[in-house]
């Protein structure tokens, strides 16, 4: 099977410029995309499938489209590399060991919407992909494939780095810009988009990490082969993290579109779960996609399928939970997350967030009433749809499917005065 | 004493202000740059980087509190954080913790009396397929399932604790 981003780790300092040109074909694609017209660089990209990789699965090439054309305002890019949802690990391999893959990807999307400036916004927890990516910037530039006049065009174009500080709310692209302008990361209220009202007030355009590495394999081989990787509407190959009770837990690379049973229990992927034992529950792309039964694992992975089982794709990183797993326990330690990562500006989400965590630590504990189940049901309810951003959305489905799918559990602890699993 | 800025961190702040149209745009890399240089985040020097960048301090404290990786008090010379979201849960974090809280002789949220080690929780750090995991300063240290691995990782810095604090 071809590979795309997981090739870099068969090669020693796969992050050096030499290694990535040499080994890799690297930065072939601006001498040839910097001499097309943009808007057939849209076309290419719409006609590969590709949908956006940090989780909402936008179409890229629609997206860019949005961009005013008339605007005399400066133009940005700004990437999204903010990876920090559980479960999520697959931007940092890119980061660190790929980064001349993002920065090329960077190159073509920025001639395309005609930016001259592109920020990377990587979270402040990752030292070492930062270090990767300035080094990486500072090697570009020294072949002059960033700075004045890139690649002997007249096209200019810098790429900075901006580190976050410890905040998953961030990974919201319209929190992402207030921080990048200096501000706490709260979300802005939409419309207007960023495309048209977005960093420093100008038109910006925010795409994820694996996003724009895909843009070089678009550039070289054409949209349409890039998307017969994928499955229909669903372009490329994609990264795929597995974690939790796997047998082989890690970061596999595969189409757009495999089975779910695959990726879990194939020699290629995770084999099966730890120690032989049962599948109880996984959640298919990092923790704000609720979780599904095993009944339903024979799911394709892509964007439209994983909505059938009444989940979400996500970012692809799968987390896998075996027959030993307390599931008021995962409830109770996503709420945990929720509330404290909420920006804390809409008052559902801040005071809800709150509110099931604290009633399911105490139905984990075994001081939770029947009145309990009731009220964690409607406080999802009171949450959902109700906030600027899907942070409380997330937090409200999330909780909830537990509660769909593992209610007797619940009312067992609530009965019994407990848990009776094993501690983790 | 009056704040400011040694001559290696004032160059890393001329060098931050380039890369925007403004300075308000300066104001998170900056406030890591005086963490860095006097250690930790005082309010004194959330006015200091205020007053670089000719900003309200209001608007600096905002940001400073709303971030987590923003020490607002002195943490030890080893900041130890553990993740404790889900992937790393289900692996085994929370038994993690409390065999840091044996080994270092504090609890969560506490810095030894010597100022060597501090132990938080955080959450997730992007290693969801090597759990559990922490980070100790800038450095991953992942797969952490046996008492051995986690001696492994301490050892060495176990031993530094009984040398004199050079501090920071």
């Amino acid at each position: 099977m071809r590979k795309l981003f997981t090739k870099c780790l068969d090669f020693e300092k796969p992050w050096d410029i030499d290694v990535y040109i040499s080994k890799q074909g690297g930065y072939r694609s601006p001498k040839k995309s910097l001499s097309m017209e943009p808007s057939a660089i849209i076309d290419e990209v719409k006609k590969s499938n590709l949908r956006g990789r940090g989780g909402a699965g936008f179409p890229t090439g629609l997206k860019w489209s949005f961009l005013p054309k008339d605007s005399e305002a400066p133009k940005y890019l700004v990437i999204n590399a903010d990876e920090g949802e559980p479960g999520t690990f697959k931007d940092r391999l890119i980061l660190e060991f790929d980064p001349h893959r993002l920065l090329e990807g960077c190159i073509t999307a920025c001639y395309t919407l005609g930016a001259h400036v592109c920020y990377i916004y990587i979270r402040g927890e990752l030292r070492q992909c930062h270090a990767r990516v300035e080094e990486a910037i500072a090697q570009a530039r020294s072949r002059g494939f960033l700075g004045e006049g890139i690649f002997g065009t007249k096209y200019d174009l810098e790429i900075y780095v901006h580190t976050g500080a410890g905040a998953y709310i961030c990974g919201e692209e319209t929190a992402l810009l207030e921080s990048l302008e200096g501000k706490a990361g709260k979300p802005r209220m939409k419309p207007p988009f960023p495309a048209v009202v977005g960093l420093f007030g100008c038109p910006t355009i925010i795409n994820n990490v694996e996003t724009i590495a895909c843009i070089p394999t678009i550039i070289n081989d054409g949209g349409e082969a890039f998307a017969a990787d994928g499955c229909e509407r669903n372009g490329g190959i994609k990264l795929y993290g597995i974690s939790g009770h796997s047998a082989r837990p890690g970061m596999y690379e595969a189409p757009q579109g495999i089975s779910m049973r695959e990726l879990i229990y194939g020699d290629d992927f995770g084999r099966g779960i730890r120690e032989g034992r049962e599948l109880k529950g996984v959640i298919p792309g990092g923790s704000s996609c609720p979780c599904i039964l095993p009944a339903d694992i024979d799911v394709a992975m892509d964007f439209d399928s994983l909505r059938k089982v009444n989940s979400l794709f996500g970012t692809g990183g799968l987390i896998l939970m075996d027959d030993q797993t307390c599931m008021v326990r995962v409830a109770a330690t996503l709420a945990t997350f929720y509330h404290i990562e909420s920006c804390g500006q809409c008052t559902p989400c801040r005071e809800g967030t709150g509110w099931l965590k604290r009633v399911l630590d105490n139905i984990e504990a075994g001081t939770g009433t029947p009145k309990d189940l009731a009220l964690l049901k409607d406080v999802c309810d009171n949450i959902a749809g109700n906030t600027i951003c899907p942070h409380g959305d997330a937090a409200s489905m999330a909780v909830g499917s537990y509660l769909r799918h593992f209610m007797p559990e619940f009312e067992a602890h609530v009965e019994r005065g407990g848990c009776w699993f094993p501690e983790w | 004493m009056e704040l400011e800025f040694s001559s290696q961190a004032e160059e890393r702040f001329q060098a931050i202000l380039k890369r925007y149209p403004n300075t308000r745009a300066a104001l998170l890399p900056t406030l890591f740059v005086a963490q860095d240089d006097f250690g930790y985040l005082s309010v004194g020097a959330m006015e200091y980087v205020a007053g670089r960048l000719e900003l309200p301090p209001s608007k600096v404290l905002n940001v400073g509190t709303f971030y987590t990786m923003y020490n607002k008090r002195p943490v030890g010379k080893y900041h130890v954080q553990v993740c404790a979201s889900i992937s790393c849960a289900l692996m085994g974090a929370h038994r993690l913790v409390h065999q840091l809280e044996q080994k270092l002789g504090i609890r969560l949220g506490e810095t030894t009396e010597d100022g060597q080690f501090t132990l938080s929780e955080v959450e997730c750090l992007a290693s969801c397929g090597t759990a559990p995991m922490l980070q100790i300063n800038d450095d991953y240290h992942e797969n952490l399932k046996t008492p051995e691995s986690i001696d492994a990782v301490f050892k060495p810095l176990l031993g530094d604790s009984k040398k004199p604090n050079q501090g920071r």
